[in-house]
């Protein structure tokens, strides 16, 4: 993998495959009485959030203390310095102080590709979400929840899976990064829309594109909803939240009409009553909470594979083997108390 | 100073065969092989290709207000480094320039630097607001003599508006140069609309938002008989568009800026804020339809949008960074690069493009003249064989927001001659 993870786009098969596999060790920490490796001790992620979302900071927080990294929230939201000197002196700050990597929510797009470019910091940069562009941990764990229910195990890719993600695509990171993601595994996926809510742009993405949710339900493996903000019609996305339900919410009848074996899948929060009806949203079909499970998985996956390879120096990586769970556990036993690197 | 001679000697004129030229004081005395040298200063020219100074339509110089970017002073200078002899100022400074005093001012102050001359262009509407014509009549008679009016970086998005100044300056020839961009199509634009923005997820600047608005002013300058100039025209829809106008003796004229003839919205792909700016650059497609329509007359002239900004406010995020580049310095390396060694356009093509035919839009009386006795002897010497990569170090401008920085461009300024007086000897500040 490169030092950076900035887009899905910049991941291959393999090392995708490599992220799933490597969380599929890694979940089974949770099973554990001591749920921690000693893999990042010493090393320091910084969570730099620009925008509120506690979900996202709390599960990079969860993925890097179970690795025993030591972690620092850093909120910069309210920071009274302009936006541009606050990015820029954030930055220099957080070299300043030794973050191995730097784990960044922000509103602009491109925010992460910046950092990890201008020379600022010398540490990895992970995109947890940067505007209207990319999130790629949530692409994977996405795509972690689709391989574990649809039965691929692990070196196993998703190949010829059809996952289809309806909503405001437009504004969705969440749909660019599942984009790049599924198809570099092979899925093929369809986005569904109104028009209002499809780039222009969006014939050149390796994807099919349908207005009516419908048509494409019988065929679908995953139907993966993303939240649409009220306020959209304000810009006249679409006319009502009510017509927008009607048209592209997925309610109990559009879920009996997917295959038995289809997941409904949703990135949360949800908005219920308007992409997703309460019983749809509660099914046992749908894989909301267990996508936040996955999620913590992932994103160990993600800081492990970036830091804990060969940055390590004198240290042999603890890797998610096996054998080496064991040793890392036994390493854990010896220091039972020593967490909470805060 | 003005019993000065000076004897440019072996230049292409125009890019013709090489010839002397003598200037005398302030005006060209003498064009022809062997002209009389004695006591003369002598420019070795040889080839160098000799071209009348060049025009801008549009220049942000930024004074007064925004000191900290560009001053009349220096940004003139950079002017002249970039072998241009006047350059028309843009209203949108701090105060805006939408009355007879701070035209004034910015004119005196161009006086007072000597490297190149400064026309003000007047705002059309007070305080760039769009809504209340400014003092255009009190404008156009001051010292500044205003004839030039744009609310630049706003687009006079109201009809009404639009059609009532354009009606207005009929009484003294003015014209209006409108920034073509549909307000509401355009909240929250970040980069062209189109492939690239899709994927990078950054608000999206329509074509369609400049061409409505250029479809509009055409049909309004048709109405009332009055003449439009569209700034920085940066689709091939706007091209067709005043292609179709002209078709119809229409009085429309238009101008292209350098870094439309060259980059494209593929470069944003590196977030690098250097690549922001409004219009936003386009695609391939357009940029060779622009290519074609500045070669064919269809586009009237180059005009630079040198837009100067501090470092600050271009290191940082996308979202965050000012939108806009510098091109005084590097603007004949541009046009030289996309249009002459591209075979579009000869030499006698980039004077017309680049001095002629802006300054007789902007009616400069003084400048973009013949290279005959008794002109103005404003001129620009350039070697067009030099290449070399672009150093921002050496702008002599305030800022170095370039998007060509350690790119290789050809052509270099050597020599620049204000009204007799060189203002560049050897590519460097007199």
């Amino acid at each position: 993998m490169k030092r950076h993870l900035i887009s899905a786009a910049d991941l291959t098969r393999d090392d995708a495959v490599l992220v799933l596999d490597t969380a599929e060790e890694l979940g089974r920490l949770a099973d554990r009485p001591i749920k921690k490796l000693p893999t990042l001790r010493g090393r320091t992620v910084v969570n730099l959030f620009f925008e509120d979302s506690t979900r996202t900071r709390i599960s990079f927080e969860a993925a890097a203390k179970r690795l025993s990294a030591d972690v620092i929230n850093f909120s910069a939201k309210g920071s009274s310095v302009s936006k541009g000197e606050s990015l820029k002196d954030t930055a220099l700050t957080l070299e300043a102080m030794g973050a191995d990597a730097v784990v960044i929510r922000h509103h602009d797009s491109g925010a992460p590709h910046r950092l990890a470019t201008s020379g600022w910091i010398g540490g990895s940069v992970v995109n947890a979400g940067d505007g209207t562009h990319e999130h790629p941990t949530q692409a994977l764990l996405d795509a972690f929840t689709l391989r574990r229910r649809l039965g691929a195990g692990a070196g196993h890719d998703l190949g010829g899976r059809r996952v289809t993600i309806v909503g405001d695509i437009l504004h969705s990171r969440v749909a660019r990064s599942n984009v790049h993601l599924l198809s570099t595994l092979g899925a093929e996926v369809t986005l569904v829309a109104p028009p209002t809510l499809v780039p222009v742009g969006v014939e050149r993405w390796p994807c099919e594109v349908s207005y009516d949710l419908d048509a494409v339900l019988a065929t679908s493996d995953a139907v993966m909803m993303l939240r649409v903000q009220r306020e959209r019609m304000n810009a006249a996305y679409f006319p009502t939240e009510r017509e927008y339900a009607r048209r592209y919410g997925l309610d109990g009848t559009r879920m009996a009409r997917m295959p038995e074996h289809a997941l409904v899948m949703h990135p949360g929060p949800m908005n219920r009553g308007m992409e997703i009806t309460a019983d749809v949203a509660d099914s046992p079909r749908c894989t909301a909470v267990e996508q936040v499970t996955n999620g913590v998985s992932t994103r160990m996956a993600v800081l492990y594979l970036l830091l804990g390879g060969a940055a390590l120096g004198t240290e042999e990586p603890a890797g998610p083997t096996g054998r080496h769970t064991e040793s890392a556990e036994q390493g854990e036993n010896a220091q039972p108390h020593a967490e909470e690197n805060t | 100073m003005s019993t000065d001679k000076t004897l440019i000697r072996g230049a292409r004129v125009l890019g013709g065969p090489p010839t002397d030229v003598l200037l005398d004081g302030e005006t060209i005395a003498e064009v022809g092989a062997g002209s009389g040298a004695a006591g003369a200063r002598v420019v070795e020219a040889d080839g160098l290709v000799l071209l009348p100074g060049l025009v801008d339509l549009h220049t942000h110089l930024r004074e007064p207000g925004r000191e900290d970017s560009e001053t009349v002073l220096t940004g003139t200078r950079a002017a002249a480094r970039g072998g241009f002899t006047a350059v028309h100022a843009m209203a949108n400074t701090f105060p805006v320039a939408d009355t007879a005093g701070v035209v004034e001012q910015v004119w005196r102050l161009g006086r007072e630097s000597g490297y190149c001359d400064v026309q003000p262009v007047g705002a059309v509407t007070v305080g760039l607001g769009g809504r209340q014509l400014a003092e255009l009549g009190a404008m156009h008679e001051s010292a500044a003599g205003v004839t030039v009016f744009s609310d630049d970086g706003k687009c006079v998005d109201d009809a009404v508006i639009m059609r009532r100044a354009l009606e207005y300056v009929k009484a003294f020839d003015g014209v209006i140069a409108q920034h073509a961009q549909e307000p509401r199509l355009t909240e929250g634009a970040q980069m062209n609309e189109g492939v690239v923005s899709a994927e990078l997820g950054l608000g999206g600047w329509p074509a369609v938002a400049e061409e409505s608005i250029v479809s509009r002013d055409v049909l309004l300058a048709a109405h009332v008989g009055s003449r439009v100039h569209i700034c920085h025209l940066s689709t091939a829809g706007s091209v067709e568009i005043v292609r179709w106008a002209k078709s119809k003796g229409w009085r429309v004229t238009a101008e292209v800026t350098p870094h439309h003839l060259l980059l494209t919205d593929e470069l944003v792909r590196s977030y690098d804020p250097v690549y922001k700016v409004n219009p936003p650059l386009r695609t391939e497609a357009d940029v060779l339809a622009l290519r074609a329509a500045l070669a064919d007359g269809t586009i009237d002239c180059v005009a630079t949008d040198h837009a100067p900004h501090p470092h600050e406010d271009k290191d940082c995020e996308w979202g965050a960074a000012a939108m806009g580049m510098v091109g005084l310095e590097t603007a004949l390396s541009v046009v030289q690069h996309t249009m002459v060694d591209t075979g579009l356009l000869d030499w006698a093509g980039v004077a017309d493009r680049l001095s002629f035919r802006p300054a007789h839009i902007g009616r400069l009386t003084g400048h973009g003249r013949p290279v005959s006795p008794g002109e103005p002897a404003n001129l620009t010497l350039v070697d067009p064989a030099y290449r070399g990569p672009v150093d921002p170090a050496g702008f002599a401008s305030r800022s170095r927001n370039t998007p060509y920085r350690g790119r290789a461009l050809p052509g270099r300024v050597t020599h620049t001659f204000l009204r007799g007086r060189a203002t560049v000897t050897d590519g460097k500040l007199a």
